[in-house]
């Protein structure tokens, strides 16, 4: 184009940042953080924890997602993007802090790519790199089925997030108090719409008793203790997930009774799972569409 | 005034980008301004930033706004650092923010509960009782806990029927 007002993309290119929110290098959610790695502690290790609770919140925002725009009302609509948003928020610094311990976790990239760690780390890695458990992963069903994953879900992580302010490492310990005042809010809203599902009508009750049959098998591995995560809780930097067991369970005991529920039977840990990289086939095509922009274009800048 | 005290004022000025009727200052991000002198012995405005949600998406616009404002202030060095330790909390909007988000027609939050110990699962309506920004009426009625953004919930004055959206105690 020759003509005086050049093209409309001139402001795009280049010029002026100023118009701009984005592409000015703001890009690390942790800029100014000191994110020295405490003493004693294996920074191959701190990444991999962090790589579990990251992925477990990404992947789950992920799938409340897919809600947008299809909740029963605009209210819940909107209800379930703010969690997922606080979610992909929690998974932002967690994927940031597991590249700055370990930088070996970053997946290769061309030379020269402007993508930030935490985005490597989100659109780059193959399932089997994902350490998330599988309640995250799982496809979504109705109402009744969120509901009971998110009840699950924030059970578990606003007891794990509870004891993790007390982290040795102290971004980990700054992001679980901080989540704790989101999950706060997330396990309410879960636990509220299970008792009204519960003690609704014949059909919402059916379809919760489903969705609790379908979920609660998924349940031991939100408990279950990984090496790193043993290792870790002797220098103080992690909790062992076995340790809030008792917690977990207490709380949902709490949400059957008051919904009239019966417990369902106890699902039987099944070995290594989603911490070990070993995914249902469900988690593949989540991430297909979650990464496919980004690895069309490895060079992009957001 | 100090060069200290000028872009403290300048970085003060910044409005939040979700709720305008809010200074960054008011709202209780804005956490610090201090000068650095580098090793070229120039000077760096230094400003620091706490997220009030961990996914708050403004914080990309806040840092920029925050940015330009010093640069026309006369600071041509500016960084913005985050900081996460203590998290957000809506105690620290200050009495003039409440009365700018009264005034704006938005409610403002009440006390926010203790962060530390166990935390108490709420089966019922939340205990806030928020009066009506807008006609005053103590009748009002919870909608949804999760408003437009992350940092407000939703409520209905059942006195005067209008909606009006409720900034959480966190």
């Amino acid at each position: 184009m020759s003509d005086d007002h050049g093209s409309i993309f001139d402001g795009l290119i280049g010029g002026d940042s100023s118009q701009w929110a984005f592409g000015t290098d703001f890009e690390d959610p942790l800029a100014g953080v000191d994110t020295t790695v405490p003493e004693g502690v294996a920074h191959a290790e701190l990444a991999a924890y962090c790589l579990m609770l990251g992925d477990d919140a990404l992947i789950m925002s992920q799938r409340l997602s897919e809600w947008c725009s299809r909740a029963p009302d605009l209210e819940e609509d909107i209800a379930l993007a703010n969690i997922a948003l606080d979610l992909l928020g929690q998974a932002r610094l967690l994927l940031a802090r597991a590249a700055a311990a370990d930088p070996g976790v970053l997946p290769a990239l061309p030379e020269g790519s402007p993508v930030p760690a935490e985005d490597a780390l989100a659109f780059f890695r193959d399932a089997g790199e994902f350490r998330n458990v599988r309640l995250a992963e799982v496809p979504n069903g109705d109402f009744a089925h969120v509901v009971v994953r998110l009840l699950l879900f924030s059970v578990a992580r606003l007891e794990l997030l509870e004891r993790l302010r007390a982290s040795t490492d102290t971004v980990l310990a700054a992001v679980a108090a901080k989540g704790v005042k989101e999950l706060t809010y997330h396990r309410d809203w879960a636990a509220r719409w299970f008792l009204t599902l519960a003690r609704g009508t014949e059909e919402s009750r059916r379809r919760l008793d489903t969705a609790l049959g379908a979920l609660w098998p998924l349940l031991p591995e939100l408990v279950a203790t990984h090496p790193v995560e043993l290792s870790l809780a002797r220098t103080g930097v992690a909790v062992a997930p076995a340790a809030i067991g008792a917690a977990v369970d207490d709380v949902l005991d709490q949400v059957l009774a008051v919904s009239g529920v019966p417990r369902p039977e106890p699902g039987a840990p099944d070995g290594p799972a989603g911490r070990h990289g070993l995914h249902t086939g469900h988690l593949e095509p989540l991430l297909a569409d979650m990464q496919v922009v980004a690895r069309a274009h490895p060079g992009g800048r957001w | 005034m100090s060069a200290r005290e000028r872009a403290a004022e300048a970085a003060g000025e910044v409005r939040d980008p979700e709720m305008p009727m809010l200074t960054l200052a008011d709202l209780g991000v804005l956490r610090g301004v201090e000068m650095e002198r580098g090793m070229d012995g120039g000077e760096t405005v230094v400003a620091w930033i706490t997220p009030t949600y961990t996914g708050c998406p403004a914080m990309a616009t806040m840092r920029d706004d925050l940015v330009h404002r010093l640069n026309d202030a006369g600071f041509p060095r500016v960084e913005v650092r985050v900081v996460l330790d203590p998290p957000w909390s809506s105690d620290w909007i200050s009495e003039r923010g409440r009365a700018a988000l009264r005034a704006a027609g938005l409610s403002a939050p009440g006390p926010a509960r203790r962060a530390s110990g166990p935390v108490a699962l709420t089966l019922g309506p939340p205990r806030r009782a928020p009066d009506c920004p807008r006609c005053g009426s103590a009748a009002t009625r919870l909608t949804s806990e999760f408003g437009a953004t992350a940092c407000k919930a939703l409520y209905t004055c059942t006195g005067c029927l209008e909606p009006f959206e409720h900034v959480k105690e966190i």
